[in-house]
């Protein structure tokens, strides 16, 4: 209810995924709070993406269990297929490279992302053919809800412009509007600063802390970029080599001797004492 | 000017010439080599069997020929200036975007010029044929469009659904005596259904695979069709087809005892005419239908998420899009509008086989949406007009046909990979509806 009762949106426990002899994520659990950003970080092929196509669905854990508390209902993201996780549980996610459709308009790529609401306004198709008033008033409200989020993503005036011919930090910024726009209760953003510019990750940490503040959803991000991790993250989780490491407060990760080890390496004396 | 007088210059200098009388020459002795057993020899008739006739002089022609062309094709090339490739790209977009903005004036003359061909060729039956059946490949390209076009996925075997409508209407016509009107939709609906079955097992495939599997099916009918005797009869085809009434009045010369026919209807005299004007704007009818059906449906959820599908399938499902159902209905839908075109082909023809549905219509009715512009309404019109006016324009040389079909389709695929009219706009834009306001206007 007051600001600080931030529940638990997202638990992961024993979260493993096994590829054939590989073992690319291990005995991994962490909550991710609502009205909160977690950060996943760890050195490159540390399992983090992993952990995000498991949560979205497009993998399937071999151990684990994945849960969604919705306040009113929780769901059980382990069992479920990849668009009923959008669909049903509302995980919105980006990725690593930009998937948008490119040869689409930067509205379309919006209206796209409330593609269930409008298809339930216009009666599955049926009355949609007919151009009844439900289905209008509903595209219209697709519309407004698609001008906001271009207006906070500043890409108002290129909305009739084909969103593969934006610039890549527009892009990114695209990609984040459209997983808004789909009305996700967990948003998880796979790199969203790789590319952009410093002036460009300011803008995205400003948004992202909007995001989390009016919106009021949880935020998962993995991220590369400390600048971006360390300046807005409530929470951060270490993962190496498909362990976690580390957890806790941007604070206590940055001086938890274990997260120094695997982004820096052992120091000499320390490898010397070990010989 | 003077940037490209340059290089002009230096290609008709001697270099230019030596090169180019090179190549030529190298052309020509390859030519040689193929022409003195292709064309250089001959078998006669002769006392005794055959006998083999030398004709040098033939050979020397066709050398020639092929030294001349390729020595003039290089001095071109030397002196034509590179236009690069992305402004070649950029011109025919241009050019796709404007035809696409005249296309409502394009639309409603090409629909006036339909509108008025049997009546400017009433008494020439050949000309209305042939607009018949232009408009019949009119119509499959647009159904194959929602398929091809807009959700991205490769068709090959869709004369599948076009057998399917044609055979539901001959046999539930011809075994439970319903008239066109109660057929139509039922061999829609069993084309749709067959779109269904197909779908669920392929829906796993992308590209290159689905093509091939549809492919299949596509020849699994037809040999179902062939070999099923007791149903279908197989090579012998169906005859005896009943011909569509017009809402009940038949054409007929001499109507059965206390009914009406179509000429007495409006006291006028018999002419064998009637029918086929009326079967031409039936095709026209159904054809709109699907034209407005593509138009209407790309502007719904459902017509969106197949051309998201197409774009990006990973995204869609990210995006809470159920890619199995959304690909189903745009095979269901595809396939329906082939049974239709199917039903008017029985109906028409009076007697089908399953030699009207072989592969090469899959084939043709593909190109027409390949040639014309993926998702194209407009180019589906203008290729199918080429290609099927096109042939029957030039049956003389029939020989000819696959070779002239075979060349199009590479000098397209050379010269505008994404087709002639590919120019797509957006199903809505933010401009238009802020001009109408949040006030709900149109």
């Amino acid at each position: 209810m007051s600001a600080t009762a931030n529940r638990a949106l997202l638990t992961v426990e024993h979260l493993t995924m096994r590829f054939g002899g590989l073992l690319a994520v291990n005995d991994v659990s962490f909550v991710a709070s609502n009205r909160e950003i977690t950060a996943i970080i760890g050195p490159n092929g540390a399992g983090k993406t992993t952990v995000f196509n498991c949560l979205t669905g497009f993998y399937k854990p071999t151990i684990g269990r994945l849960t969604l508390d919705h306040g009113d209902h929780t769901f059980l993201l382990e069992q479920m297929d990849d668009f009923r996780v959008a669909q049903k549980a509302r995980v919105g996610r980006t990725f690593q490279n930009i998937r948008l459709f490119p040869g689409m308009s930067v509205l379309e790529n919006l209206i796209v992302a409330q593609h269930n609401r409008l298809m339930r306004a216009s009666g599955y198709t049926l009355f949609g053919l007919f151009g009844t008033g439900t289905y209008r008033h509903a595209e219209q409200e697709a519309v407004e809800k698609a001008r906001y989020w271009l207006d906070r993503v500043r890409l108002l005036d290129r909305a009739d412009a084909n969103a593969g011919a934006l610039p890549y930090g527009a892009q990114r910024r695209l990609e984040i509007a459209r997983a808004m726009c789909s009305d996700p209760v967990l948003l998880c953003l796979d790199e969203p600063a790789a590319g952009l510019n410093p002036r460009e990750s300011a803008e995205l940490n400003e948004l992202l802390r909007f995001i989390k503040t009016e919106h009021e959803i949880g935020i998962l991000l993995i991220e590369h970029d400390m600048s971006v991790v360390m300046g807005i993250s409530d929470h951060i989780v270490v993962l190496d080599y498909g362990r976690k490491i580390s957890d806790g407060s941007p604070e206590h990760v940055r001086n938890d001797p274990a997260v120094i080890r695997a982004y820096l390496g052992e120091e000499e004396d320390e490898a010397e004492a070990a010989r | 000017m003077a940037a490209t007088s340059q290089p002009r210059f230096a290609a008709l200098s001697g270099v230019g010439l030596v090169a180019a009388a090179k190549e030529a020459g190298l052309a020509a002795f390859i030519a040689l080599v193929l022409a003195i057993t292709v064309i250089g020899m001959r078998t006669v008739d002769q006392q005794g069997g055959l006998g083999i006739e030398f004709r040098p002089t033939v050979v020397g022609i066709a050398v020639g020929l092929v030294f001349v062309g390729r020595f003039l094709l290089v001095l071109w090339r030397q002196r034509a200036r590179p236009l690069d490739r992305g402004a070649r790209e950029r011109v025919m977009d241009r050019i796709g975007a404007e035809v696409l903005h005249y296309s409502k004036y394009a639309g409603i003359s090409l629909f006036a010029l339909a509108v008025a061909v049997p009546i400017i060729w009433s008494g020439n039956r050949y000309v209305v044929d042939v607009a018949t059946l232009v408009l019949t490949y009119i119509m499959l390209g647009w159904g194959l469009n929602i398929v091809v076009g807009l959700a991205g996925l490769l068709d090959l075997g869709y004369v599948a659904f076009y057998a399917v409508g044609a055979y539901s209407y001959a046999l539930i016509a011809l075994h439970f005596d319903l008239s066109f009107w109660a057929c139509l939709p039922l061999a829609g609906l069993f084309a749709a259904s067959f779109g269904v079955l197909l779908g669920f097992p392929v829906l796993r495939l992308r590209g290159d695979y689905l093509a091939i599997v549809t492919l299949g099916f596509g020849e699994i009918i037809r040999v179902i069709l062939l070999n099923w005797y007791s149903f279908t009869r197989g090579p012998d085809g169906l005859s005896g087809i009943p011909r569509p009434s017009f809402f009940g009045f038949e054409f007929t010369r001499r109507p059965a005892e206390g009914e009406t026919a179509f000429h007495q209807l409006f006291g006028w005299d018999y002419s064998s005419m009637h029918r086929i004007i009326f079967l031409y704007y039936l095709i026209l009818v159904l054809a709109l239908i699907t034209n407005f059906f593509t138009l209407r449906i790309r502007k719904l959820p459902v017509g969106r998420a197949w051309e998201a599908l197409r774009e990006d399938e990973i995204a869609c499902r990210s995006l809470g899009i159920n890619p199995t159902n959304t690909k189903l209905t745009a095979f269901a839908i595809g396939a329906m509008f082939g049974g239709f075109a199917g039903s008017f082909f029985a109906t028409r023809q009076g007697f089908i086989s399953p030699e009207s549905f072989t592969f090469v219509e899959s084939a043709v009715i593909l190109a027409i949406v390949v040639l014309g512009g993926m998702g194209s309404q407009i180019g589906v019109v203008l290729a199918a007009v080429v290609l099927i006016g096109g042939t029957e324009l030039f049956r003389e040389l029939s020989e000819y046909r696959m070779l002239a079909f075979g060349g199009l389709m590479v000098a397209i695929m050379v010269w505008r990979p994404r087709g002639l009219l590919a120019h797509r706009e957006p199903t809505l834009l933010l401009g238009r509806t802020t001009a109408a306001g949040g006030g709900g206007g149109p």
